[in-house]
């Protein structure tokens, strides 16, 4: 195994601002966000890939923050929980959905499930619970037992105007 | 959690990979989206000293037509052959197991090629590109190209035909049109790994995780060509299969599921009554 | 309008929903050190060697310890005599996974690569994983000098023989209640920051306090000196309640480097570093008559410890064994059981801890009984259910008297609500059609033994008493805060509590805080554990908030020159009934109260403000009826649950938003256990199969149906709220429900069992005609 600390500059902007850190080649997105950028809403569940508590939106899309590597960002755009923001008190659709319908309960997997569902519904603005529970079936939720994060996710559907970042 | 140093260089051009894979040798690996690879280096599963991002080489991420083929590039994103309106048209049976790999997050970042070369035989892509009859286009530091069937490509649990210094450059998939196509993919729970999957398409039958690679179930297709039924045909679909028994099925168990999902696409694609 | 019984949205949600909450990893000071264990490889070994040459030369190491380092330190607290856990093993490991040595480096990327350069010699001994076989006279011992692995027995005085005997009818089960991994999303964590003015640990932890009074025994710390706070805390589910090493070691590595020091838990290592849940095996014998009356009940349980008897594991069988008649009139019933220490990872408290282990083998024997009378199982339970007018119920055992319930409305409601008839109609209306799926439904009249509150009730558990503390402090402007004494973990206190203080004393939810979590800051507290928040906890913020109350409405008498008995608390103010503008508002009346010269005679300045520790004369039992409709394919065996109904009786509810989520909780973990999870070790090397979240089994959305929830309500009359408590319910119900269903879809295929998790092959088996 090398130990030779391989390092190089990575830009990513996020959140809508331009960030510039030295990373290890090595150095995990989720771990750039959470001890380099200090925006520790993102979270990390697992070791596989499975939970889905690091979910970001990279360029877009959700991804699982922790299976990107911070090089893998340079030059691409990230919106994290921190970045989500809209027109009730300062929450997204996707937020108050979730607080609306008690979406969360220890709030450990929740940013994860909030991103994962924003970016859902910039794709699919009126998805079926159906839909929903597929599209965060990478998401592990051990609190709620899913039914209510359904819910919120169609209170967020159905009160949208404009609240996605 | 944490993979073992490695140091990441990127290259634009699949000559720079080329290169690079043979500069490094052993110690590298080609980094594409990362969701076969990153998984095993965290689990320090794979620590290789390199590795070679070729996500950046331009052009390498369409689909196109190519006469009575698509071609598509090996950086192209499962979520886009899952999206393609081109792919659903002309190889209908690819955009839809492109759609069910691992769960949406994965689809957002993983490659067709990192999902081929990772050759893991429950995977869905290896089973549906082998039913298919896809061709892997490789290409080694030599410049020298060669296309192998997918059927002949994978050799064995994550190994493959494929030569330390050549990468997967694109693939080649018949376009089967309308020809009727299935996939049956059965998993322990929703976002998992297949316990036993089977795609058919054009007649073609292949099983998935039923041995250390994709397989073809010839017996099922001659079965169906001689004019077999759905339920008679799929009762041969344990020929020549060595399932491997584990926390989610027995071998004996994954032998039961076979016949039953090769049933199910046989009738679902019309190739038996 | 009284919030008590409101839907009112959470206090915790806008700052968890931001991405603001503070979880342990998210605390990150200066100059902090990162902590990793070395695990042992094997299940059983003398340790030969352990050498760390090759990782202290790697970059940023800044040392590694083995347990020769922690010599002068006890062994982890709350163990029996002789068999006690070292904070790292000590020549012998007992299970794989067991912390080693501790590593400490810059960065948690340093100490990742240098766990993995330290270089351990073992010399591999026989392991024993199955409780069974561990019992056995071959069984290699975990612990020589006892003789045996088998460390706790209770014996029965009578085996019922000759009741059993005398019945129409006996039957026997061997139902084995698999072992189940709690998965809070946030693994173990804690952060050591130990500085001249003391030490402070930041810990995910269900029992803050608990963990201060042991910690600062252990490190001979007086306590004003050692500070533990539960921040937010991401899940627990019962597994942040046992001493684990990274509690105790943390804060020795700050106190040696002079640096903070913080340990961080991968999924892999919590998959088996986390205590476990479950794991119990019962052999049950029923006797009843043909008129599917049972009379005696033969209840043996054995339970796997795992490689350490934990306090709170050695308690689990005592609370199943109490447990074992759930909600039926059984003229007799004796139970035993045995705690047994395998290889394996250390067995504690999961979601239910030890009840969902009893009702699921109650109400497994109680539909035994309905397949073996053909009486329908509804019609079973009625005949057997224990009478609405027979509280409060004395059981088998004296510690546990049932204080109310109403079982006939509740499986009445139930069987409402999933259209009994109707399922009953469809399954045998399909039964004969190849190509429809079998249809089954399941039934669970399930009742648990909550509100961990009387005397005694958690001190045998380790704990420093059964009560629970609440503080109700008023601002001098009329705002107040509440000090609860037990620390959530999801359950939602800081909005539930403020209910409870707003209804009580009339000041308006927004203007009141509830705190906890911080040994420093909240009195002695117990804990968020055995669905004891709302009733313990929740009734001392009720009954501090009404001293609290009489206290101002003395001032604002005296301000009003009124009696206090003429006072009314409307719209944040204190008026004189029948008198509209004479009124003084909760702001006069609080700045008042630090104003001796505006005090009454009878207080002096600060007395708006109540601490109270609450006693309970005996624990609640929530109770319930849940049906759940499968559908089975008959070709592969997949079950896929039609419809899940949920009555639940938790008495009064505070919440109801917040209620139904902790039932939905608990019953998706329910049907986890049912149908996916299981940890599982290899029967000869002990190595443990499921150390990541692709072998264990955890279900996500897609794997679980909607719920249809409903609710009687029958108050508990052991607490000033009448609430029997509801974070556990779902648990404790659903996987008889749901295995239930199954086995009654297989009706006609000759099986009378299956164990959990009842997996599609399982099922194949039983439709090809051969039994698993």
């Amino acid at each position: 195994m090398s130990t030779q600390e391989w390092t190089k500059a990575v830009t990513v902007t996020v959140n809508g601002r331009r960030e510039t850190r030295e990373v290890e080649h090595r150095t995990l997105l989720v771990h750039l966000l959470r001890e380099q950028l200090r925006l520790t809403g993102t979270h990390i569940g697992c070791d596989t890939s499975n939970c889905g508590a690091c979910t970001v939106i990279l360029d877009g899309a959700a991804v699982k923050s922790c299976t990107v590597l911070a090089v893998q960002a340079h030059g691409h755009e990230v919106t994290t929980v921190e970045g989500l923001s809209g027109p009730f008190d300062g929450l997204s659709a996707v937020q108050e959905g979730f607080r609306q319908e008690h979406g969360l309960q220890c709030g450990y997997c929740t940013p994860g499930m909030l991103m994962a569902s924003t970016a859902l519904l910039s794709e699919q603005p009126d998805p079926s619970p159906e839909q929903v529970r597929h599209a965060l079936e990478g998401n592990i939720c051990r609190c709620t037992g899913y039914e209510m994060i359904v819910r919120s996710v169609r209170w967020a559907a159905e009160h949208s105007d404009g609240a996605t970042p | 959690m944490i993979p073992a140093p490695f140091r990441h260089i990127t290259v634009e051009t699949v000559e720079e990979a080329l290169a690079a894979l043979v500069e490094f040798g052993d110690e590298a690996r080609l980094l594409a989206g990362g969701h076969s690879l990153l998984p095993l280096m965290k689990l320090r599963l794979a620590t290789p000293a390199v590795l070679i991002d070729i996500s950046g080489i331009s052009g390498m991420d369409t689909v196109q037509v190519d006469g009575d083929h698509l071609l598509v590039g090996a950086l192209t994103r499962h979520r886009t052959l899952e999206l393609s309106d081109l792919v659903a048209r002309e190889a209908p049976l690819l955009g839809h197991v492109a759609g069910l790999v691992g769960d949406p997050q994965v689809r957002n970042r993983g490659t067709i090629g990192g999902s081929i070369a990772h050759a893991d035989p429950a995977a869905d892509l290896p089973c549906a590109l082998v039913a298919l009859d896809g061709v892997v286009g490789l290409r080694s530091v030599t410049g020298a190209q060669r296309e192998v069937r997918a059927e002949e490509f994978f050799t064995g649990f994550w190994s493959s035909v494929m030569e330390p210094d050549e990468m997967i450059t694109h693939f080649r998939i018949p376009r089967t049109g309308s020809a009727g196509w299935a996939y049956e993919k059965y998993t322990a729970r929703a976002q998992d790994w297949a316990t036993v999957a089977v795609a058919c398409v054009a007649g073609r039958v292949v099983l998935g995780a039923m041995s250390d690679t994709p397989l073809r179930a010839s017996a099922v297709e001659q079965a169906i060509a001689s004019g077999a039924t759905a339920a008679e045909a799929a009762l041969t679909a344990h020929e020549g299969t060595n399932p491997s028994g584990d926390l989610r099925a027995s071998a004996e168990y994954r032998a039961h599921l076979a016949t039953v999902l090769t049933e199910r696409v046989l009738l679902r694609s019309g190739y038996g009554i | 309008m009284s919030l008590v019984g409101a839907r009112v949205l959470r206090k915790e949600d806008p700052r968890l929903l931001t991405g603001q909450g503070t979880f342990v990893d998210d605390i990150q000071p200066v100059g902090c050190l990162h902590a990793a264990f070395v695990m042992s490889s094997c299940a059983h070994a003398e340790l030969v060697s352990i050498d760390a040459r090759a990782a202290l030369a790697m970059p940023g190491v800044v040392g590694v310890w083995t347990a020769a380092d922690f010599l002068d330190y006890p062994d982890l607290p709350g163990g029996l005599p002789e068999l006690e856990r070292p904070a790292l093993a000590r020549n012998r490991v007992r299970f794989a996974g067991e912390p080693l040595a501790v590593v400490v480096a810059e960065s948690r990327y340093q100490v990742a690569d240098a766990v993995a350069a330290v270089e351990v010699e073992y010399q591999e001994l026989d392991s024993v994983t199955d409780v069974t076989l561990a019992a056995g006279p071959d069984a290699p011992l975990l612990f020589e000098h006892h003789g045996s692995n088998v460390i706790t027995k209770v014996p029965m005085l009578d085996d019922l023989e000759r009741e059993l005997e005398r019945c129409d009818q006996r039957a026997h089960l061997r139902l084995v209640n698999q072992r189940c991994a709690a998965v809070p999303i946030e693994a173990s964590a804690c952060l050591a920051d130990w500085g001249v003015e003391g030490l402070t640990l930041w810990a995910t932890f269900q029992a803050p306090h608990h963990l201060r009074n042991y910690l600062a025994t252990w490190l001979d710390l007086p306590q004003n000196l050692c500070r533990v706070i539960a921040p937010d805390v991401g899940g627990g589910f019962g597994a942040k309640i046992p001493w684990y090493p990274e509690l105790f070691i943390a804060p020795l590595l700050s106190k040696w480097l002079r640096r903070p020091v913080k340990f961080t838990q991968t999924r892999s290592e919590a998959m088996v570093q986390m205590t476990h849940g479950r794991d119990q095996v019962h052999d049950v014998d029923v006797g009843f008559d043909n008129d599917g009356r049972i009379k005696a009940l033969r209840f043996i349980i054995s339970q796997n410890l795992g490689a350490y008897p934990d306090p709170t594991g050695l308690g689990l069988a005592v609370l199943t064994s109490w447990m074992a008649a759930g909600c039926y009139d059984i003229a007799k019933v004796a139970t035993s059981f045995r705690t047994v220490v395998t290889n394996t990872t250390p067995v504690a408290a999961y979601r239910g801890a030890g009840r969902p282990e009893a009702a699921y083998s109650i109400e497994r024997m109680v539909d035994l009984v309905a397949l073996r009378t053909g009486l329908d199982p509804a019609e079973v339970r009625r005949r057997n259910f224990i009478s609405p007018k027979a509280f409060p119920y004395k059981t088998h055992n004296d510690p546990v008297v049932y204080d109310s319930g109403d079982f006939p409305q509740a499986l009445a409601e139930c069987l409402r609500l999933v259209d009994y008839e109707e399922v009953r109609r469809r399954q045998a209306a399909t039964r004969n059609d190849p190509d429809a799926p079998l249809i089954g439904v399941g039934l669970s009249c399930w009742l648990e033994i909550a509100g961990f509150g009387p005397n005694g009730s958690l001190e045998g558990f380790g704990h420093l008493a059964s009560w629970e503390s609440a503080q109700v402090r008023i601002h001098p402007d009329g705002s107040a805060v509440v000090f609860a004494g037990s620390s959530p973990h999801g359950q939602g206190h800081e909005t539930t509590f403020a209910q409870i203080a707003s209804d009580e004393l009339g000041i308006p939810f927004d203007r009141i805080s509830v705190r906890f979590g911080d040994t420093a800051t909240v009195i002695q507290g117990i804990g968020t554990m055995g669905s004891r928040g709302v009733p313990t906890s929740g009734s001392a913020v009720k009954m501090a908030s009404v001293t609290v109350l009489g206290r101002a409405k003395k001032i604002a008498a005296h301000l009003l020159e009124a009696a206090e008995e003429d006072l009314e608390v409307l719209d944040n103010a204190f008026s004189v009934r029948g008198t509209p503008g004479k009124k003084v508002s909760w702001g006069d009346v609080a700045w008042a109260s630090f104003q001796p010269l505006r005090l009454p005679e009878e207080l002096s300045a600060g007395s708006l403000e109540e601490r109270l520790f609450m006693e309970s004369p005996n624990f609640s039992y929530p109770s319930g009826a849940y049906a759940c409709v499968v559908e089975i394919d008959r070709r592969t065996g997949r079950i896929t649950i039609d419809k899940m109904v949920l009555i639940d009786d938790c008495g009064t509810v505070i919440n109801p938003l917040l209620a139904e989520g902790q039932v939905h909780g608990g019953v998706a973990q329910g049907i986890a256990q049912a149908l996916f999870e299981q940890v599982v070790f290899d029967p000869d090397s002990g190595q443990p199969q499921t150390t990541n979240l692709i072998d264990y089994l955890v279900p996500s959305a897609p794997d679980l149906p909607d719920y249809v929830a409903g609710r009687i309500t029958t108050l508990c009359p052991n607490n000033p709220l009448g609430a029997k408590g509801i974070g556990e319910s779902g648990a404790v119900g659903a996987p008889a429900a749901v295995v239930n269903a199954v086995l009654d879809a297989l009706s006609g295929f000759g099986v009378e069992h299956l164990d959990m998790p009842v997996t599609s092959e399982k099922v194949w088996h039983v439709l090809q005609g051969g039994q698993q």
